[in-house]
């Protein structure tokens, strides 16, 4: 899969290496639900920067990876839309919502640690 | 102008990277912006994401456009599916799923500048459509 995903701490970073075909979406999304349950992760960021396009199926596809993902008790942050893309997502009207999103992997990691702090402390 | 029109198979999920691909390649001959090369991609994936998803199979084709004072890019899609039945709904926002995200079909209208769908239950769906810039608003190359 064209897709890199590595533990650091706590979280889950995919680093997207290139444009996706649809079943390798579908395949992050069961690889992250699986991962973040084998290996207990409380955070994702998944890094989009490679894409050059995001249209229907990839946004859709990223919030279910989100809510999926939510629902085995891990936050997810998108980060690394490049600015066109951004901007043809609002022209599409495509949103991302109720996704976290930050500029680049290092916001993501910030915007995570933040999101999963009241987990952190609660199990001690 | 050495653009020629290029003719696509698109059979399965693997063929819309490189569709969206050649059509962001002819935008930018033309001199389109990033932008702009950008909307038609992600125009292209949605259409070619159309073809797969409820026609099995079909054929994208590219070509350019050339008027006096500005250049076209044109993406003629055509399948012999099962045809919309309601065309008017499949253009409504929010059509086919929750929030708005669904056949992509209304945001491929709204950004291209002609769109048109011919459509007949078991005959196959054609949906041609076009992006036209004037010629100051291209990069050099295009001009």
């Amino acid at each position: 899969m064209s897709v890199a995903i590595l533990k650091q701490g706590d979280h889950l970073i995919a680093s997207i290496q290139s444009a996706l075909r649809d079943h390798e979406v579908l395949e992050l999304r069961d690889e992250l639900a699986d991962r973040v349950g084998r290996l207990r992760a409380r955070g994702i960021v998944i890094d989009v920067t490679a894409l050059d396009v995001i249209d229907s199926f990839v946004a859709r596809s990223l919030r279910t990876i989100a809510l999926t993902a939510k629902l085995r008790g891990a936050e997810t942050v998108i980060v690394g839309i490049q600015p066109e893309v951004a901007v043809a997502m609002v022209q599409f009207k495509l949103n991302l919502e109720p996704l976290h999103t930050a500029l680049d992997l290092e916001e993501g990691l910030e915007l995570l640690n933040d999101l999963t702090a009241q987990v952190r402390q609660r199990h001690g | 102008m050495g653009e020629e029109q290029v003719r696509l198979d698109v059979a399965s999920d693997g063929d819309i990277v490189p569709a969206r691909a050649r059509g962001r390649a002819l935008a930018d001959e033309l001199g389109f912006s990033r932008t702009d090369a950008t909307l038609v991609a992600t125009a292209i994936s949605e259409i070619a994401r159309n073809i797969v998803v409820h026609a099995g199979r079909g054929e994208i084709e590219l070509r350019p456009a050339y008027d006096p004072d500005r250049r076209g890019l044109v993406v003629i899609a055509r399948d012999q599916g099962p045809g919309i039945r309601d065309v008017d709904a499949a253009l409504r926002e929010g059509f086919g799923t929750k929030g708005g995200l669904g056949l992509g079909l209304p945001g491929v209208r709204r950004i291209m500048d002609d769109f048109a769908i011919e459509s007949a239950p078991n005959q196959g769906t054609t949906v041609t459509m076009r992006m036209w810039r004037d010629l100051r608003e291209l990069n050099g190359t295009g001009q």
